[in-house]
């Protein structure tokens, strides 16, 4: 079956220097499924979830390979009309609410300007949309919180606005970037809980980047591992967390905390699996510099 | 609360600095060598005219009497009476301070305008080759004084391509029906669009003048400004909801650039009112800079003591207003 | 993005390179004025007045630029223009630099009564229009290069003073700074070997800019006709004249014009393109 997000041998450089940066990325999502992206920093998981939603750093180029968002290549579309595409199609749940939201616009007009100016609705809807999901999000008093600037609101409160923002325009595809990461532990659960509660009732398809396994385990169907900007494991959670398959997902995995064995000590990524790692991907580097 | 405790400190730094401007005018003024009475008085006159003319203008008490007397009648809105004219100070100086405004105003309308645009353009552009050519006009901008500016355009608009006036307020053969000093202002409010032409021809390039320089400053600092907010994340996740690039400056960008720029700007804005003096007198424009001129070099103090401390009062008003407008302007203090 | 900094750098060396270019030939041009002048700057002759540039119909052998009203050679009185604008470029400018510095580098050192009193001064000298206070000067002073020069540093060491008093202010937060203090080093040994390189660039930047005020501010006066005597060609004077006969004989306006506008832009560049390169931060 094909996904509603279909990512076909991705490949990406640094425009000055060449470095690689995605390389033969394959990722499907089908509609309505949860697939979490995993690796350390720098592993080129946002990378991907940027380039889904085409806002890649101009230094960053695209060499080779096609985003299927439900059926139409991103790449081969021109850049406004990509632009509308995305922004009626996906969503972006960012990663710090405190600077995710403009700080010189009220909270409403930052909700419904997407449903207003891009897919066209009447102000009056855009705002009764805005309350229901403001609502869903539990928000209280969401026509005063609509009216409020961002610096009047905690972080927690502007994380569920985001995600209220995201769900606004009925999206089928949300790109979570690590939406927990600034937030305190406490809220962490929280906003976890409501992304998966909200997803599942919207049945929106979820790319949830994230380098936290436990995170993984409570919210994902599917998730690719990256390392060096490669997919060196693609497999469900089940089956991750019973067995994985590629040494860097063991390693991986021993060096995430269990919260039913917090006493267990963490296990530092051997450097012998780094050295493999790395020579199975200058291997494949070899093999495209010669096709290419 | 504390916006108002922020007001009353302002105010009250404000009086401080303005007392100091006059103290130091009147200082200045005191030890001009030229006697202005010598001048005042017919041939033949006795030393008893002289001393006479002397207690008229208070010349002959000691510097702190007259200072004080000064002073106190400045209070109560007398600034004295000008030696060349015999008219008030204060009326004089209030005829030709709309002219200067009008002029200023324009000038900043001119800056803002050439300045918001080529920022706006420089961003958009960013990394292109227009980009360079926009910061390589903004040095030049900035490099080169409103005096230089003003004698550049006189020589292309004036002779080369003849198409602006460079010379008076409005043309002398006009019949003016102004009850007013702010004759563009009351031209437009009496739809007399004849007028307004013939004043908005003669405005232009002076005030192009004085606005050329600040035009750069704006340009410069609001780019810099507006390239690092386009990378911030509300910016990113602007274009992820489907906004064009010109979007994401105009709404996300822009609101929170213009602030920071803003407070900046009120500085530069008092060196462009500044500017009218030398650039007034290059355009023969009938303004208070003008004045000032003659003023000096015909040695008439009372009026040269009126002239400067309205230009204090109008730095330190203009000053007054940003610091104002930023306080209100920023959600953060508004609502603190 | 990545070649940012070579990009800077390339842009400064062009900067550099120009400015410096012609500030060489202005430092020459005034220097060499006897030597290189084809006429006598003074020499008033009505049978050549207003003679045109060389490439003009009219235009008579050895007046390169053409004539003033008087006959008196445009070129000549250009180079012997340059001796009086570079000595208020000179003098004016160091002067202006040291004593704006000096103050700057006190208030943000030391603080307290020191500082409060100089930003007074400077807020209540940055309430008067400075071409009027410069004016105003020149009226009390009375005419002459030492007035002109006097009332420039009169007016402009504020410039320089709230530069470097914010720029130490900056510098006295950094932890070096407290480092110095932790080693025991005496205030004034802090402020002069720590602080004072550091805000040095600032300083140099701001110098070069300054000189290049300096020489408007003079071409201003003397555009109003209150700077030097008249028998000393300056640049401000002959484009006065050059603004009442601007129909008659344009070129007597537009070649001082140039060579003021080409001085005033290269001394701001030159300071720039100084401060691109030598600024650690940037470099």
């Amino acid at each position: 079956m094909s996904g509603f997000l279909e990512i076909r041998g991705l490949s990406a450089r640094l425009a000055g220097t060449g470095q690689r940066l995605l390389r033969a990325v394959d990722i499907s999502l089908p509609a309505g499924s949860v697939r979490g992206l995993v690796g350390e920093s720098g592993a080129g998981k946002s990378m991907i979830g940027k380039a889904v939603l085409g806002v890649l750093p101009k230094a960053v180029e695209i060499v080779e390979g096609e985003i299927l968002l439900d059926g139409q290549d991103l790449l081969k579309v021109p850049p406004a009309e990509r632009r509308r595409l995305i922004g009626a199609k996906a969503a972006l749940i960012p990663q710090d609410p405190l600077t995710a939201l403009n700080p010189s616009r009220r909270i409403g007009p930052q909700i419904t300007d997407r449903l207003v100016d891009i897919l066209g609705w009447e102000k009056a809807r855009a705002a009764s949309r805005a309350l229901e999901v403001l609502a869903e999000v539990s928000i209280p008093e969401p026509e005063r919180v609509m009216r409020l600037y961002p610096h009047e609101l905690s972080g927690g409160m502007r994380q569920r606005i985001l995600i209220a923002s995201a769900f606004a325009a009925e999206p089928k595809l949300i790109v979570a970037d690590e939406p927990t990461t600034a937030l305190d532990v406490t809220v962490q659960k929280q906003i976890l809980k409501l992304i998966s509660a909200l997803q599942a009732r919207h049945g929106t398809a979820l790319l949830f980047v994230t380098h936290d396994l436990g995170v993984v385990s409570k919210v994902c169907d599917t998730l690719s591992v990256l390392y060096a900007g490669k997919v060196v494991e693609d497999t469900t959670v089940e089956r991750f967390f019973a067995a994985p398959q590629h040494p860097y997902s063991r390693a991986l995995l021993a060096a995430t905390p269990r919260h039913t064995d917090p006493a267990a000590s963490l296990q530092p990524v051997p450097q012998a699996v780094i050295d493999a790692a790395m020579a199975e991907i200058a291997a494949a580097d070899a093999a495209w510099s010669a096709h290419g | 609360m504390t916006l108002l405790r922020l007001i009353l400190e302002r105010l009250l730094t404000t009086l401080i600095t303005l007392f100091g401007v006059a103290v130091i005018v009147f200082v200045v003024i005191r030890v001009v060598p030229g006697n202005p009475i010598a001048m005042m008085l017919p041939p033949g006159a006795t030393d008893a005219d002289i001393d006479r003319l002397k207690a008229l203008y208070g010349l002959d008490k000691s510097i702190a009497q007259q200072f004080l007397i000064w002073f106190g009648n400045v209070l109560h809105g007398d600034f004295g009476t000008s030696i060349t004219t015999r008219q008030p100070v204060l009326s004089l100086v209030l005829d030709r301070l709309p002219a200067t405004l009008e002029l200023s105003v324009m000038a900043l309308v001119i800056a803002v305008v050439i300045g918001v645009t080529l920022a706006i353009l420089g961003t958009r552009l960013r990394g292109h080759r227009a980009e360079a050519g926009i910061d390589v006009a903004n040095g030049i901008g900035l490099s080169v004084p409103d005096f230089l500016w003003g004698l550049a355009l006189i020589l292309l608009f004036g002779v080369i391509w003849p198409v602006f006036q460079i010379s008076g307020r409005v043309s002398p053969r006009l019949e003016l029906p102004f009850t007013s000093q702010f004759y563009l202002f009351e031209s437009i409010l009496r739809l007399r669009f004849d007028l307004t032409a013939d004043l908005l021809s003669h405005m232009f390039m002076p005030a192009l003048a004085l606005a050329l320089p600040l035009a750069a400053i704006i340009s410069q600092l609001l780019k810099q400004s507006l390239k690092e907010t386009v990378n911030l994340d509300y910016s990113v996740l602007a274009r992820t909801k489907g906004y064009s690039e010109t979007r994401v400056i105009l709404s996300e960008a822009l609101p929170n650039s213009i602030l920071p720029t803003l407070t900046l700007v009120g500085v530069q804005f008092t060196f462009l009112i500044g500017g009218t003096i030398i650039v007034e007198r290059l355009f023969s424009y009938e303004g208070l800079g003008n004045m000032a001129i003659d003023a000096v070099v015909n040695r008439d103090l009372p009026l040269i003591q009126g002239i400067v401390i309205l230009f204090a009062i109008l730095f330190t008003f203009v000053n007054l207003t940003v610091d104002m407008t930023y306080a209100v302007l920023n959600p953060k203090l508004r609502h603190a | 993005m990545l070649d940012g900094r070579g990009l800077i750098r390339r842009r400064a060396g062009a900067r550099l390179w120009l400015s410096g270019l012609w500030l060489t030939v202005f430092v020459l041009a005034a220097v060499l004025a006897p030597l290189i002048s084809p006429q006598d700057p003074l020499a008033q002759d009505l049978m050549l007045e207003r003679l045109p540039p060389a490439w003009v119909a009219g235009s008579e052998p050895g007046y390169w630029l053409g004539t003033d009203s008087l006959g008196r050679d445009v070129l000549s009185r250009i180079i012997y223009g340059a001796q009086v604008a570079l000595a208020v470029a000179l003098v004016a400018g160091l002067a202006t630099c040291l004593i704006g510095s000096a103050l700057g580098l006190v208030a943000g050192f030391y603080r307290g009564w020191a500082d409060r009193i100089i930003s007074r001064i400077v807020d209540i000298w940055m309430a008067f229009p400075p071409v009027l206070f410069a004016i105003l000067l020149i009226a009390v002073l009375g005419t002459g290069l030492t007035s002109v020069i006097l009332a420039i540093v009169i007016i402009d060491w504020t410039r320089f003073c709230r530069v470097v008093r914010a720029e130490t202010l900056n510098q006295s937060k950094m932890d070096y700074v407290h480092s110095a203090k932790v080693a025991g080093f005496t205030r004034l040994r802090t402020l002069l070997s720590e602080i004072l390189p550091n805000v040095l660039p600032v300083i140099v930047a701001l110098l070069t800019l300054e000189m290049g005020i300096a020489v408007i501010v003079e071409a201003i006066l003397s555009f109003v006709n209150l700077s030097i005597s008249t028998d000393q060609p300056t640049w401000g004077g002959m484009i006065a004249e050059g603004r009442t006969s601007i129909h008659q004989a344009w070129w007597v306006l537009v070649f001082p014009l140039i060579a003021l506008f080409f001085t005033v832009l290269s001394f701001a560049q030159f300071g720039e393109g100084l401060r691109e390169r030598f600024d650690p931060v940037l470099r």
